[in-house]
Protein backbone atom coordinates (compact mmCIF):
# COMPACT_ATOMS: atom_id res chain seq x y z
CA UNK A 1 0.00 0.00 0.00
CA UNK A 2 1.58 3.42 -1.08
CA UNK A 3 2.02 6.33 1.33
CA UNK A 4 -0.56 8.76 1.23
CA UNK A 5 0.57 12.16 1.74
CA UNK A 6 -1.92 15.52 1.33
CA UNK A 7 -0.89 18.21 -1.00
CA UNK A 8 1.15 20.20 1.41
CA UNK A 9 2.00 17.72 3.58
CA UNK A 10 0.42 19.63 7.02
CA UNK A 11 1.74 23.22 5.93
CA UNK A 12 1.42 25.98 8.46
CA UNK A 13 1.34 29.55 8.02
CA UNK A 14 1.46 30.68 11.39
CA UNK A 15 0.04 34.24 12.72
CA UNK A 16 -2.81 35.89 14.40
CA UNK A 17 -5.15 34.14 11.28
CA UNK A 18 -3.23 30.81 10.62
CA UNK A 19 -3.59 29.31 7.35
CA UNK A 20 -3.06 25.21 7.76
CA UNK A 21 -3.54 22.25 5.20
CA UNK A 22 -5.83 20.11 6.83
CA UNK A 23 -3.88 16.66 5.83
CA UNK A 24 -5.72 13.73 4.39
CA UNK A 25 -9.45 13.87 4.54
CA UNK A 26 -12.00 11.47 2.89
CA UNK A 27 -14.15 13.43 0.01
CA UNK A 28 -16.65 11.30 -1.43
CA UNK A 29 -19.20 12.80 -4.46
CA UNK A 30 -22.05 11.43 -4.97
CA UNK A 31 -24.47 12.68 -7.85
CA UNK A 32 -28.33 11.68 -7.61
CA UNK A 33 -31.68 12.84 -6.70
CA UNK A 34 -31.32 14.64 -3.02
CA UNK A 35 -34.85 14.55 -2.37
CA UNK A 36 -34.71 10.52 -2.67
CA UNK A 37 -35.00 9.41 0.82
CA UNK A 38 -32.05 6.62 0.34
CA UNK A 39 -29.93 9.01 -0.76
CA UNK A 40 -30.70 10.95 1.80
CA UNK A 41 -30.46 8.15 4.46
CA UNK A 42 -27.12 6.72 3.22
CA UNK A 43 -25.67 9.68 3.91
CA UNK A 44 -26.58 11.04 7.12
CA UNK A 45 -26.32 7.22 8.00
CA UNK A 46 -22.51 7.29 7.04
CA UNK A 47 -21.87 11.39 8.51
CA UNK A 48 -24.31 11.52 11.74
CA UNK A 49 -25.22 14.61 10.46
CA UNK A 50 -27.94 16.07 9.07
CA UNK A 51 -28.91 16.27 5.29
CA UNK A 52 -28.11 19.76 4.30
CA UNK A 53 -30.23 22.37 2.58
CA UNK A 54 -29.57 24.48 -0.14
CA UNK A 55 -26.42 26.15 0.46
CA UNK A 56 -25.39 24.55 3.25
CA UNK A 57 -22.94 22.53 5.01
CA UNK A 58 -23.40 20.27 7.79
CA UNK A 59 -20.04 19.06 9.53
CA UNK A 60 -18.91 17.53 12.84
CA UNK A 61 -15.55 16.60 13.32
CA UNK A 62 -13.60 14.82 9.87
CA UNK A 63 -17.43 14.01 9.00
CA UNK A 64 -20.00 16.15 7.06
CA UNK A 65 -22.22 16.71 4.41
CA UNK A 66 -22.31 19.68 2.27
CA UNK A 67 -24.65 21.07 -0.65
CA UNK A 68 -22.72 21.17 -3.89
CA UNK A 69 -25.35 21.92 -6.27
CA UNK A 70 -29.17 20.92 -6.98
CA UNK A 71 -27.67 17.10 -7.79
CA UNK A 72 -24.53 16.91 -5.95
CA UNK A 73 -23.05 16.38 -2.10
CA UNK A 74 -19.79 15.97 -1.27
CA UNK A 75 -19.59 13.56 1.68
CA UNK A 76 -16.61 14.24 4.08
CA UNK A 77 -15.33 11.06 6.17
CA UNK A 78 -12.16 10.52 7.63
CA UNK A 79 -9.60 9.58 4.90
CA UNK A 80 -9.29 5.84 6.35
CA UNK A 81 -12.89 5.04 6.16
CA UNK A 82 -13.63 6.61 2.19
CA UNK A 83 -12.97 2.78 0.70
CA UNK A 84 -15.98 1.32 4.05
CA UNK A 85 -18.41 4.42 2.82
CA UNK A 86 -18.07 3.97 -0.96
CA UNK A 87 -18.64 0.19 -0.45
CA UNK A 88 -21.94 0.90 1.46
CA UNK A 89 -23.08 3.79 -0.84
CA UNK A 90 -22.77 1.27 -3.49
CA UNK A 91 -24.37 -1.69 -1.54
CA UNK A 92 -27.97 0.63 -0.55
CA UNK A 93 -27.88 2.84 -3.54
CA UNK A 94 -27.93 -0.36 -6.04
CA UNK A 95 -30.85 0.18 -7.62
CA UNK A 96 -30.64 3.61 -7.53
CA UNK A 97 -29.55 5.91 -10.12
CA UNK A 98 -26.29 7.50 -8.63
CA UNK A 99 -22.88 7.90 -9.15
CA UNK A 100 -20.41 7.95 -6.37
CA UNK A 101 -17.00 9.04 -6.23
CA UNK A 102 -13.57 9.21 -4.42
CA UNK A 103 -12.33 12.43 -4.53
CA UNK A 104 -9.78 12.90 -1.85
CA UNK A 105 -7.17 12.54 -3.17
CA UNK A 106 -7.92 15.32 -5.78
CA UNK A 107 -8.62 17.54 -3.90
CA UNK A 108 -6.62 19.73 -0.72
CA UNK A 109 -8.40 21.19 2.43
CA UNK A 110 -7.39 23.70 3.59
CA UNK A 111 -8.03 25.66 7.52
CA UNK A 112 -7.72 29.80 7.88
CA UNK A 113 -8.03 29.94 12.01
CA UNK A 114 -8.11 33.54 13.86
CA UNK A 115 -9.75 36.28 14.70
CA UNK A 116 -10.13 37.85 11.30
CA UNK A 117 -10.50 34.67 9.33
CA UNK A 118 -13.63 35.93 7.59
CA UNK A 119 -11.24 39.34 6.54
CA UNK A 120 -9.07 37.06 4.74
CA UNK A 121 -11.54 34.81 2.72
CA UNK A 122 -13.42 38.08 1.91
CA UNK A 123 -10.15 39.39 0.37
CA UNK A 124 -9.63 37.02 -2.46
CA UNK A 125 -13.41 35.69 -3.07
CA UNK A 126 -16.48 37.76 -4.59
CA UNK A 127 -19.06 36.49 -1.83
CA UNK A 128 -20.74 38.89 0.67
CA UNK A 129 -18.77 37.80 4.04
CA UNK A 130 -20.54 39.89 6.18
CA UNK A 131 -21.44 37.75 9.44
CA UNK A 132 -25.11 38.27 9.02
CA UNK A 133 -24.75 37.42 5.33
CA UNK A 134 -22.39 34.10 5.98
CA UNK A 135 -22.56 31.70 9.33
CA UNK A 136 -20.95 28.47 10.47
CA UNK A 137 -23.69 26.28 8.09
CA UNK A 138 -23.27 28.06 4.89
CA UNK A 139 -21.68 26.99 2.06
CA UNK A 140 -19.91 28.87 -1.09
CA UNK A 141 -18.72 27.00 -3.95
CA UNK A 142 -16.66 30.35 -5.78
CA UNK A 143 -13.34 31.35 -6.78
CA UNK A 144 -10.50 32.79 -4.68
CA UNK A 145 -8.04 34.54 -6.67
CA UNK A 146 -8.09 32.53 -9.80
CA UNK A 147 -8.94 29.46 -8.86
CA UNK A 148 -11.94 27.58 -7.82
CA UNK A 149 -12.57 27.13 -4.12
CA UNK A 150 -15.78 26.12 -1.83
CA UNK A 151 -15.69 26.83 1.71
CA UNK A 152 -17.47 26.82 4.82
CA UNK A 153 -16.88 27.97 8.43
CA UNK A 154 -16.81 25.55 11.25
CA UNK A 155 -16.98 27.93 14.29
CA UNK A 156 -17.08 31.73 14.20
CA UNK A 157 -13.47 32.36 13.54
CA UNK A 158 -12.65 29.01 11.56
CA UNK A 159 -13.30 28.45 7.85
CA UNK A 160 -12.69 25.08 5.67
CA UNK A 161 -11.62 25.56 2.17
CA UNK A 162 -11.25 22.94 -0.31
CA UNK A 163 -9.56 23.11 -3.41
CA UNK A 164 -7.99 21.08 -6.37
CA UNK A 165 -5.04 19.91 -5.33
CA UNK A 166 -2.61 20.94 -8.68
CA UNK A 167 -3.48 24.50 -7.55
CA UNK A 168 -3.36 23.51 -3.52
CA UNK A 169 0.01 26.02 -2.92
CA UNK A 170 -1.50 28.93 -5.40
CA UNK A 171 -4.60 28.93 -2.79
CA UNK A 172 -2.68 28.89 0.55
CA UNK A 173 -0.26 31.22 -0.54
CA UNK A 174 -3.23 33.68 -1.31
CA UNK A 175 -4.92 32.83 2.09
CA UNK A 176 -1.18 33.15 3.61
CA UNK A 177 -0.90 36.48 2.16
CA UNK A 178 -3.93 37.68 2.89
CA UNK A 179 -3.61 37.25 6.53
CA UNK A 180 -0.21 38.34 6.87
CA UNK A 181 -1.50 41.40 5.23
CA UNK A 182 -3.46 41.93 8.48
CA UNK A 183 -7.01 43.23 9.84
CA UNK A 184 -8.71 45.78 7.97
CA UNK A 185 -11.73 46.34 10.14
CA UNK A 186 -14.61 45.87 7.56
CA UNK A 187 -16.59 43.70 9.64
CA UNK A 188 -15.43 45.39 13.36
CA UNK B 1 -20.07 44.15 -12.78
CA UNK B 2 -22.96 42.20 -12.87
CA UNK B 3 -24.55 40.60 -9.95
CA UNK B 4 -26.89 37.92 -10.56
CA UNK B 5 -28.91 35.41 -8.32
CA UNK B 6 -28.34 31.92 -8.95
CA UNK B 7 -32.36 30.64 -9.13
CA UNK B 8 -31.06 27.04 -7.69
CA UNK B 9 -28.29 28.51 -5.29
CA UNK B 10 -30.17 31.20 -4.47
CA UNK B 11 -26.92 33.04 -3.42
CA UNK B 12 -25.83 36.47 -5.45
CA UNK B 13 -23.42 35.35 -8.02
CA UNK B 14 -20.89 38.14 -8.89
CA UNK B 15 -20.03 38.09 -12.51
CA UNK B 16 -16.59 36.48 -12.64
CA UNK B 17 -18.67 33.18 -10.58
CA UNK B 18 -20.85 33.16 -14.02
CA UNK B 19 -20.15 32.43 -17.81
CA UNK B 20 -22.36 34.19 -20.45
CA UNK B 21 -24.22 32.09 -22.82
CA UNK B 22 -25.70 34.15 -25.65
CA UNK B 23 -29.39 34.56 -26.32
CA UNK B 24 -32.02 32.99 -24.33
CA UNK B 25 -35.24 30.99 -25.64
CA UNK B 26 -33.44 30.15 -29.31
CA UNK B 27 -35.61 27.64 -30.39
CA UNK B 28 -33.42 24.91 -32.07
CA UNK B 29 -34.04 24.11 -35.91
CA UNK B 30 -32.71 20.53 -37.02
CA UNK B 31 -33.27 18.38 -39.47
CA UNK B 32 -36.59 19.31 -41.47
CA UNK B 33 -36.43 22.61 -40.84
CA UNK B 34 -36.43 25.35 -43.72
CA UNK B 35 -33.85 27.10 -44.33
CA UNK B 36 -34.71 30.19 -43.10
CA UNK B 37 -35.46 29.39 -40.21
CA UNK B 38 -32.09 27.22 -40.00
CA UNK B 39 -30.10 30.29 -40.75
CA UNK B 40 -32.16 32.49 -38.13
CA UNK B 41 -31.19 29.87 -35.80
CA UNK B 42 -27.82 29.68 -36.43
CA UNK B 43 -27.16 33.48 -36.76
CA UNK B 44 -29.74 36.24 -36.42
CA UNK B 45 -29.35 37.34 -32.84
CA UNK B 46 -31.55 40.07 -30.91
CA UNK B 47 -29.25 43.04 -30.51
CA UNK B 48 -31.44 44.91 -28.14
CA UNK B 49 -30.82 48.88 -26.30
CA UNK B 50 -32.59 47.89 -23.41
CA UNK B 51 -34.51 44.88 -21.92
CA UNK B 52 -32.79 41.60 -23.07
CA UNK B 53 -32.70 38.03 -22.29
CA UNK B 54 -29.42 36.12 -21.83
CA UNK B 55 -28.03 32.38 -20.90
CA UNK B 56 -26.01 32.55 -17.76
CA UNK B 57 -24.22 29.69 -16.08
CA UNK B 58 -22.80 29.00 -12.74
CA UNK B 59 -19.49 28.08 -13.64
CA UNK B 60 -18.11 28.73 -10.66
CA UNK B 61 -21.15 27.42 -7.82
CA UNK B 62 -23.60 24.93 -8.69
CA UNK B 63 -22.78 24.62 -12.53
CA UNK B 64 -26.37 24.98 -13.80
CA UNK B 65 -27.46 27.10 -16.11
CA UNK B 66 -30.13 29.63 -15.74
CA UNK B 67 -31.81 32.83 -17.74
CA UNK B 68 -31.90 36.27 -16.97
CA UNK B 69 -33.76 39.21 -18.13
CA UNK B 70 -31.68 42.47 -17.59
CA UNK B 71 -30.98 45.97 -19.64
CA UNK B 72 -28.26 46.14 -21.81
CA UNK B 73 -27.85 50.10 -21.35
CA UNK B 74 -28.22 50.39 -17.65
CA UNK B 75 -27.09 47.26 -16.54
CA UNK B 76 -30.47 46.75 -14.05
CA UNK B 77 -31.02 43.48 -13.55
CA UNK B 78 -34.69 42.25 -13.56
CA UNK B 79 -34.54 39.06 -12.61
CA UNK B 80 -33.31 35.15 -12.99
CA UNK B 81 -35.59 31.88 -13.62
CA UNK B 82 -34.65 28.27 -14.32
CA UNK B 83 -33.71 27.24 -17.75
CA UNK B 84 -36.09 24.93 -17.96
CA UNK B 85 -38.86 27.21 -19.59
CA UNK B 86 -39.97 28.26 -22.93
CA UNK B 87 -40.63 31.55 -22.59
CA UNK B 88 -39.95 34.11 -19.24
CA UNK B 89 -42.49 33.55 -16.51
CA UNK B 90 -44.95 36.47 -15.87
CA UNK B 91 -43.48 37.68 -12.38
CA UNK B 92 -40.05 38.47 -14.59
CA UNK B 93 -42.72 39.87 -17.41
CA UNK B 94 -44.27 41.74 -14.47
CA UNK B 95 -40.96 43.36 -13.33
CA UNK B 96 -39.92 43.98 -16.58
CA UNK B 97 -43.35 46.33 -17.52
CA UNK B 98 -43.18 47.66 -14.10
CA UNK B 99 -39.66 49.34 -15.15
CA UNK B 100 -39.98 49.10 -18.81
CA UNK B 101 -43.04 50.19 -19.66
CA UNK B 102 -44.42 48.87 -23.17
CA UNK B 103 -41.49 46.67 -23.74
CA UNK B 104 -41.03 44.34 -26.46
CA UNK B 105 -38.35 41.21 -27.19
CA UNK B 106 -38.54 38.73 -29.79
CA UNK B 107 -41.99 37.05 -29.64
CA UNK B 108 -42.57 38.53 -25.67
CA UNK B 109 -43.93 41.46 -24.43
Amino acid sequence: MSNAVSALNGKVAAGEVTIREAGLRGMITLRGDLNDSKIKSVCTGLTGVDFPTVGQANCVGEKGLCWMSPDELLILVPYAEVNDALAQIAKILKKKHHLAENVSDARALITVEGAYAREVLAKLAPVDLHPDSFAPGDFRRTHLGQAAAAFWMRDADTFEVICFRSIAEYVFDLLADGAKAGRVGYFD
Amino acid sequence: MLTLKCPYCGVDADETDLHAGGEAHLKREGPGASDDAFEDYLFMRENPKGVHFERWRHAYGCGKWFLAARCTTTLQVFGTYPAQTLEPPQDIKDAISAQRPGWSWGNFK
